[in-house]
């Protein structure tokens, strides 16, 4: 159908025509994006290996500054200047869709994000087509002076393509031509992605400016627009960080209905370990630009194996009985990004600290449970 | 309507907030016509025993920030009480009960010695063109307090009580992490040795492992300062932590107000028990039962009839439209503003 300007264009045909829920939409391997500032080189991310499955909710937590978002953002090739990819691959597995044309051949390339153009046609069909993202700030991320309709219709008019009513049939399937939505189509698609994402009255809302909504409706638009272009995937950043724990619920609701309305796959980046529990499949815990656990959910909450990991899950307050003791916490703060501590970067700050050992060795990435891996000494060998 | 029954032990009772009313005028057009009010605050009532924390949780714009400005009268209330057994303005030595609210200017500023405000966002409140020793010498100073040869030991003695080394006495606040600056803006709460501190979101800017370490330095201040807290956030997991009593407005209204294990596992307002069920647990096993409250948070500028929660509550019925329910005490120190509290089999955690 078109052709992708991949380096690696190995169209790789699914193997049978049943989609698989499961399969993989992302590789990261070994990703490292570095910012060079006047101090020096900050590593935001090191070393940095996981897949996303399509479906599948993966959950990225850690402390700020950790380089959750730069993660996201490097998918995306959107890291701010002077923040540059200076290692590893992120592989993308890419389907075009023919919206509305169920019959249409899944077509699978195979595109490595990390080498393409930033500013380049591909990427910017990826983003937001077919890769959205919704951010922490609902408000500075909508334009004050558009209606939450235009908002979404943006999204649509860029990335949703619609077939042409065919005039002969036979001839149509092969002669498909395809133009973007028109205006009134897209305010339609506007009005029906306010709806789905629970605005009350959206054939009003439509045309509200984001200063007539509140937050958590602010935020509905912002998922109503990354959600508009029915992308494979929705990276979002701490979503509902900003709002109450009643419209959090609500959003996370929505957000969990459309996942399996859709079969979408959520990149999922906080620091709220309540919501992590209650929306992932899969979690990463980034601890200064380093991934230190991954595991599935329940392995992860029930069966850290990180000293970090353990102490951040000790660290929140639980609501049930109180018991009045101290929380435990994790002593110390995160080291300067620009002088990391030596061997494994947590060693000055955890509780199984082995000295000669964790200051000098820098551990390497370990299966240290059945799909349960951790960056730690005490799992090496 | 006073939540502090003449009964209970009065001589314990730091503050005593009553019938406290703070509206903010909505002006509109070329003569700034006021067109109505926003009830950030309708009366509420509360009180603080010595040495407690009084927990104050609600979703944004229910007035709970408001509320604790005006008890620091940050805000002049439009109505109500705010006593306050103040020992600055002592009579024979013994501390008077003194209503903020009627204190002219000199003598609310004497009062703010004794009461004290520790701000969520920890970098605005801090001067950057002023080192850590003037911060934190800036409240002696303008109490008349500051003596050059003991003040600096008193300033490094509240460093080092609030987790910094002394060699930071010299330094600006942009030097600092977000945990350390907010462990200055407390340190220069503390300058004055306050009675009351108010804290409003102290720990929600703050990182999980820093929010911990910030948790276990209020509680350890409160006990070897016998301190009393108004501990404002929305954080219900944060506020069951730090809090002897908790209370949970709803746009401009404490809707119920109890013990921290009352009101968590027996919740007796629709409203808490709504907002106890939607706080994400930290366990993935347990993903269900939650209760989505629909609709959001009442316009205090343009409130519902009766009762502000029912187009919210799952459990309204015809006169909780018409009436507005009465906070009333149902069980003892367990105040409600609920018509059908009795009734109701609530669920907390």
């Amino acid at each position: 159908m078109q052709t992708n300007p991949s380096p690696t264009p190995t169209a790789e045909a699914p193997a049978g025509a049943a989609p698989d829920s499961r399969e993989t939409l992302i590789e990261v391997r070994d990703l490292k994006v570095e910012f060079n500032i006047r101090g020096g080189v900050v590593k935001a991310v090191d070393g940095l290996t996981f897949d996303i499955k399509r479906g599948q909710t993966m959950g990225i937590i850690g402390e700020s500054g950790c380089g959750k978002s730069v993660t996201a953002r490097a998918i995306l090739r959107m890291i701010p200047r002077p923040g540059k990819i200076t290692g590893g691959n992120i592989i993308y597995h890419r389907r075009r869709r023919l919206a509305g044309h169920q019959t249409a051949p899944a077509e699978t390339n195979i595109i490595d994000l990390t080498t393409l153009d930033p500013d380049g046609e591909t990427i910017r069909q990826i983003r937001g087509g077919e890769i959205a993202m919704i951010f922490q700030e609902p408000m500075s991320s909508l334009t004050p002076v558009y209606t939450a309709g235009t908002h979404i219709n943006e999204a649509v008019t860029l990335h949703r393509l619609l077939p042409i009513k065919t005039l002969g049939d036979q001839m149509a399937d092969k002669i498909m031509q395809y133009r973007h939505v028109t205006r009134e189509e897209a305010r339609e698609i506007a009005v029906q992605m306010l709806r789905r994402v629970g605005i009350p009255r959206p054939e009003q809302r439509v045309d509200s400016y984001p200063h007539q909504l509140s937050g958590g409706q602010r935020q509905r638009v912002m998922i109503a627009i990354a959600l508009s272009t029915e992308p494979a995937m929705l990276i979002a950043d701490e979503p509902t960080t900003a709002l109450d724990v009643s419209i959090e619920a609500q959003i996370l609701d929505i957000m969990r209905e459309l996942q399996q309305t859709a079969n979408m796959a959520i990149m999922f980046i906080t620091h709220n370990l309540g919501v992590i529990a209650s929306m992932a499949d899969e979690i990463v815990v980034m601890y200064m630009g380093k991934q230190v656990e991954r595991a599935k959910v329940v392995d992860l909450f029930y069966n850290p194996k990180h000293p970090y990991t353990k102490a951040l899950l000790q660290s929140v307050p639980k609501l049930g009985p109180r018991t009045g003791q101290r929380l435990a916490s994790i002593e110390g703060m995160v080291p300067d990004p620009l002088r990391l501590p030596t061997g494994c970067v947590f060693h000055p700050r955890c509780p199984a600290f082995m000295p000669g050992k964790c200051d000098q060795t820098i551990p390497r990435w370990v299966e240290a449970g059945p799909d349960h891996w951790a960056r730690c000494l005490l799992y090496e060998e | 309507m006073t939540p502090a029954s003449e009964t209970s032990q009065t001589d314990n009772i730091l503050l005593e907030v009553k019938n406290l009313k703070k509206y903010f005028p909505i002006q509109k057009g070329l003569l700034r016509r006021t067109v109505g009010y926003v009830r950030a605050v309708d009366d509420v009532s509360l009180y603080l025993r010595e040495g407690e924390t009084l927990g104050l949780v609600g979703e944004s714009g229910c007035g709970k920030t408001t509320a604790s400005r005006c008890i620091i009268r940050l805000y002049e209330p439009t109505a109500g009480e705010i006593w306050f057994k103040s020992r600055v303005l002592s009579e024979n030595g013994r501390p008077r009960r003194v209503n903020l609210v009627s204190l002219n200017r000199d003598e609310i500023t004497k009062t703010r010695e004794e009461i004290a405000m520790i701000f969520q966002d920890p970098i605005n409140p801090l001067n950057p063109r002023m080192s850590v020793s003037d911060i934190i010498a800036e409240p002696m100073v303008i109490h008349g307090k500051y003596d050059p040869r003991h003040s600096e030991e008193v300033i490094v003695n509240l460093l080092q009580r609030v987790g910094l080394r002394p060699d930071h006495l010299r330094r600006y606040p942009h030097e600092f992490s977000g945990g350390q600056r907010q462990r200055i803006g407390i340190a220069r709460a503390l300058a004055l040795n306050p009675r009351l501190v108010l804290c409003d979101e102290p720990v929600s800017a703050l990182d999980v492992s820093i929010q911990a370490q910030t948790l276990n330095l209020l509680q350890d201040l409160q006990r070897d300062f016998n301190l009393s807290y108004i501990f404002v956030a929305h954080d219900l997991s944060v506020v069951q932590h730090i809090s002897d009593r908790v209370a949970v407005m709803y746009v401009g209204k404490v809707v119920e107000v109890a013990s921290s294990e009352a009101l968590y596992q027996n919740p007796l307002h629709p409203y808490t028990e709504a907002l106890l069920s939607s706080v994400p647990k930290a366990d993935p096993k347990y993903r269900s039962s939650r209760i989505i409250m629909q609709g959001d948070v009442a316009d205090p500028s343009n409130p519902p009839s009766g009762c502000y929660f029912h187009p919210r509550c799952r459990y309204a019925v015809d006169l909780c439209k018409q009436q507005a329910p009465e906070f009333r005490e149902l069980k003892p120190d367990h105040w409600v503003s609920c018509h059908r509290a009795e009734e109701l089999q609530l669920t907390g955690i």
